[in-house]
């Protein structure tokens, strides 16, 4: 038992479970409406601008020479995938493209813009991390990191508790929300921004690969076994938690990516969901 | 009895919408014109239904029928022309107003009871927590369509007919003035045609409401009906049963008329 307890002394690893924790409380919520509403395209999409986002964060901190505070590449990253989430919205809304259309082109370009950016960057000048980036890592949540994450988790829950019922009535049947005065385009726009700010900020921890399954699984998984929307949404939650701090544990003990572990467990959860759903 | 058709030539003063300073109309429909796209969906539009009536609305596929209730919902925006409901512009007051879309296009994937979806339509939000006032007008709604029995049951598992109950008491939970269903489907597995018509017009007497129904049934709009829209991109026919349903409107909204329709002409 203590030498099960005794790696939770290190400041890393309790920065990596708190931080965690705190991530997977606000991708179980989002996960929700993601996959309620059919959008898991849009993690893939999210995560690969981010992944553009980052690597010009990277670009600007190397350019900046590590002072100040675009020395932190996520104040880059945030705006970049902010902008990426809003058009793929505004697409979706203005054109007959459809958000997979959409998302596919966004998600391209941005991959391309990282690639571009990160092999501007000298390979020993250690800004990025670009295995950790894509694959996630429990050496990631740094001090700084670790308030920033607590901090946008805060505000999205909060967020997301306050307008459940109004993002869940839209989710339901946008039509019905509109007649009853929901502002359901605000709505729509609000919820890809919110994901954009979640997805950036999960990344370095879960990693770009993996990010969408990570958004989706948990809720998907509850789903399965929920027969309310509260109930998925709690479902959610309680799956992402649990399994992203086991996730993480198993990652040091192993030594191997925290994306990977996490994953695999959160897939073994929705196959044993999956096997014993009632029909 | 069909000596006078009501098809327009040219409009005049009499169809124009009359208002009422004491009484306004249920709905006022003036001139309006919807286009999606290159396509003119609605196209001078007009008429006046007072309250407490039963309105149907039938015409053939593509005729614009759900584009006009999406109007009366503001749901869609008029290119032309103008819509009243109650007096005020659309979605001024929507808890007066109980919608039961078209089933066909609901995703039945969501989880969710049928009392959260009543639920949903007392509260015009989604129901995280049910308190006991919303929990017993909820009871009483499916009880008036005879949906007592689904009160528990997730929405996947609801037939076409236990599905439209629900909405209906979704629609009905919040005793609104006007009732607008959008093609309720009737026949197998759907709701009896009798059923519903029977809900409605309880309802309506009860609560001294308003009904508008879009709907493919020229019997239960000749039967249940007080006035009828007959209605093919622009309005064809409007009056009551026995001036709108004429063979000259339906022949004009339907093309040919021929027994190889469901078409009962007086």
């Amino acid at each position: 038992m203590d030498a099960l307890l005794e790696p939770l002394q290190y400041a890393f690893l309790q920065r990596a479970l708190v931080g965690g924790a705190a991530i997977a409380m606000m991708t179980g919520l989002l996960g929700v409406f993601v996959v309620q509403r059919g959008l898991a395209f849009l993690g893939d999409g999210l995560a690969h601008a981010s992944f553009g986002g980052i690597a010009l964060g990277a670009l600007v901190a190397y350019g900046v020479g590590g002072a100040g505070l675009l020395a932190q590449p996520l104040w880059v990253a945030l705006p970049f995938t902010l902008a990426a989430a809003l058009a793929i919205a505004w697409v979706r809304d203005r054109t007959d493209l459809s958000s997979d259309t959409a998302i596919g082109v966004f998600f391209a370009v941005a991959v391309a813009l990282g690639v571009l950016f990160l092999s501007m960057i000298p390979p020993d000048a250690n800004v990025v991390d670009v295995y950790h980036l894509l694959f996630g890592s429990i050496l990631a949540v740094g001090p700084a990191d670790l308030r920033i994450i607590l901090v946008t988790a805060g505000a999205i829950v909060t967020l997301l508790v306050l307008a459940w019922g109004r993002l869940a009535y839209a989710t339901f049947d946008a039509d019905l929300a509109a007649a009853d005065g929901l502002p359901v385009r605000l709505l729509d726009y609000g919820l890809f921004a919110v994901a954009a700010i979640a997805v950036v900020v999960s990344a370095q921890v879960v990693g770009i690969v993996l990010m969408a399954a990570y958004l989706v699984i948990p809720a998907a998984a509850a789903r399965l076994a929920a027969r309310s929307l509260v109930a998925m949404s709690v479902g959610a939650v309680a799956i992402g938690v649990t399994t992203t701090l086991v996730g993480l544990f198993a990652s040091y003990a192993a030594d191997v990516p925290s994306g990977a572990a996490i994953i695999l467990l959160q897939a073994s959860v929705f196959l044993v969901a999956a096997l014993t759903a009632r029909r | 009895m069909s000596d006078a058709p009501t098809v327009p030539t040219s409009r005049t003063e009499a169809d124009r919408p009359v208002r009422d300073a004491a009484v306004p109309a249920a709905l006022a429909v003036t001139n309006l014109r919807v286009t999606r796209g290159d396509a003119l969906v609605l196209d001078d539009v007009s008429f006046t239904l007072p309250r407490e009536r039963f309105l149907a609305v039938i015409g053939p596929n593509g005729a614009g029928k759900s584009t006009l209730v999406q109007a009366l919902l503001g749901l869609v925006r008029p290119d032309g022309g103008e819509v009243r409901v109650f007096d005020r512009a659309p979605r001024s007051e929507p808890r007066r107003i109980g919608y039961v879309p078209q089933l066909k296009t609901f995703d039945r994937s969501f989880p969710a009871t049928a009392l959260e979806l009543v639920v949903s339509g007392a509260r015009g939000r989604w129901p995280a927590r049910i308190t006991a006032t919303e929990r017993d007008a909820a009871c009483a709604a499916l009880e008036r369509v005879g949906a007592t029995r689904l009160r528990d049951r997730p929405l996947a598992r609801l037939s076409g007919g236990e599905l439209q109950r629900a909405f209906l008491a979704r629609a009905l939970v919040r005793e609104p003035d006007l009732v607008i269903l959008d093609e309720p489907a009737t026949g197998v597995d759907f709701l009896a045609e009798h059923d519903l018509n029977h809900l409605l017009e309880g309802y309506q007497r009860d609560a001294r409401a308003t009904v508008l129904m879009v709907t493919h049934d020229l019997a239960a709009a000749r039967h249940h009906a007080s006035d009828v829209l007959v209605l093919n991109r622009t309005r064809i026919g409007f009056g009551p049963p026995e001036r709108a349903l004429t063979r000259a409107c339906l022949e004009q909204a339907y093309g040919h008329v021929g027994h190889d329709h469901d078409l009962v002409l007086p």
